[in-house]
């Protein structure tokens, strides 16, 4: 697939038919304009073009090293990219006082600490996010993925999928339709672990939320209709 | 759902700060066990004479606090960092400086606050009048928020570097340099029957400067660090 026709793919691909579709506007979520972006000497892609609208969800793929990972974070805002620019409802995203309500960023690593339990490491992050961290919402979150008999075991003591269980709660009291930028979800879960996460997903986009997640793995259901964004058919020259 | 308030999110960084450094006692002893032992060993060393003990007292007592505090600051960041919790930090729409500001302030409360409250007790082995006991502490209370704050930039500037922990100590240690003869120069001032109130005018103007001024910087130094 070249640039262009991605480009063409990610823009004009009518929505899934299992999503509402009054959530449509003609104003993307989110833009991305010829994005580059170099680590170190190394040009890793460029002149991708993205554009998520309500109700979207993108598969991001590439083989190890090509940077989905580095574009999911200019597309956060934690990184300026070589060339282009990442706008969220029509403004560039480091300058939008809206970010942190209209984003919603997961990274590799789970940012939960080993020396706090479940219930206090998913609090803290509720908390300075400005979502509501209380013991109900904590619980409720933590029930979901059938954490919540562990809340007060250690993170430390979490098997890996586990504490992404825990990381992924987060997402379970977000109620807006706003831009999640999921890094490897999938990594680690279990089948049933999968299975919420994919319930998750199909409720957002069902709100008129969008998606953008990498993975290297198809455990996205059927029923999410993910476009796919291959980075190797961005690397540069 | 919105961005959190200020307040909140200092507070929250702090508290969480406080709570890692419960779980993590050995860790958050080890500046404190060091000044002790480093302080107490001075005495042992130098002789019983009570005068050369006055006289080199506010010398050991800061030098001490300032390698203390640079013990710990190396890893303000790298926990956070290594994790993903910074990456989150800078996307609460929260001020990056406000950060900086709750990590500095966590760590001074950690390794600063109980050096302000031990100093004085250590100065008894060094045969410190009461006077210079009390301005021991005043300086120690003014100063060693400097060297957390100092040691927070440090830290931002050098995070995910190889070899950080010394680069941090090469940074700082010429910063700190200030704080420690106006810290230094107050109770020697004091034990020669002067007037401290110069050097602890020139300490305040030096940590009204640092507050003003380095949690900004650690804050673009966090930015660049994580680009």
């Amino acid at each position: 697939m070249t640039n262009h026709s991605i480009r063409t793919v990610l823009s004009a691909v009518p929505i899934s038919p299992s999503i509402d579709s009054t959530f449509h506007v003609s104003e993307p979520h989110l833009a991305a304009r010829g994005l580059a972006c170099r680590r170190g000497t190394r040009l890793l892609f460029e002149n991708v073009d993205l554009a998520l609208r309500p109700g979207e969800l993108v598969w991001l793929r590439g083989r190890n090293g090509r940077g989905k990972t580095s574009l999911l974070r200019l597309v956060a805002g934690i990184a300026t990219p070589e060339a282009g620019e990442v706008l969220l409802d029509g403004t560039p995203i480091a300058a939008n006082g809206e970010r942190s309500r209209r984003v919603v960023y997961l990274g590799h690593q789970h940012a939960l600490k080993d020396d706090l339990t479940s219930a206090e490491a998913l609090e803290f992050l509720l908390r300075i996010h400005g979502r509501r961290s209380d013991r109900a919402s904590v619980d409720t979150a933590l029930e979901h993925w059938d954490m919540l008999g562990q809340r007060n075991t250690w993170v430390r003591r979490l098997s890996q999928g586990q504490r992404r269980r825990v990381a992924l709660a987060r997402l379970v009291g977000e109620h807006e339709a706003s831009l999640w930028l999921l890094d490897e979800p999938f990594d680690a879960l279990d089948a049933d672990g999968v299975q919420r996460l994919n319930t998750l997903l199909l409720q957002h986009l069902q709100r008129g939320g969008a998606v953008l997640l990498t993975g290297h793995q198809a455990t996205l259901a059927p029923t999410l209709r993910a476009r796919e964004l291959d980075l190797d058919d961005c690397a540069a020259a | 759902m919105s961005s959190p308030a200020s307040p909140s999110l200092f507070a929250a960084l702090f508290v969480r700060d406080l709570r890692l450094a419960l779980r993590r006692r050995t860790e958050a002893l080890l500046p404190i066990g060091f000044f002790v032992v480093a302080v107490a060993l001075f005495p042992l060393g130098v002789g019983p004479e009570p005068q050369t003990l006055r006289q080199i007292a506010p010398g050991v007592i800061w030098v001490c606090a300032l390698l203390a505090a640079m013990l710990s600051v190396s890893q303000l960041y790298a926990s956070d960092f290594a994790d993903g919790t910074l990456e989150q930090l800078l996307l609460t729409g929260g001020s990056t400086t406000l950060i900086a500001a709750a990590r500095a302030a966590a760590h001074w409360a950690l390794t600063g606050l109980p050096l302000v409250v031990a100093a004085p007790l250590f100065g008894l082995l060094f045969d410190l009048s009461g006077a210079a006991l009390r301005v021991l502490a005043l300086t120690l209370l003014l100063g060693t928020p400097v060297l957390s704050l100092l040691g927070s930039l440090g830290a931002a500037l050098t995070l995910g570097l190889r070899s950080a922990g010394v680069l941090v100590i090469l940074i700082v240690l010429p910063l700190a340099i200030p704080a420690l003869i106006f810290g230094s120069g107050a109770v020697a001032a004091v034990d020669a029957g002067l007037s401290a109130s110069a050097h602890l005018s020139l300490l305040g103007a030096l940590l009204i400067v640092t507050a003003l001024g380095v949690p900004p910087a650690t804050a673009a130094a966090l930015r660049i660090s994580t680009e």
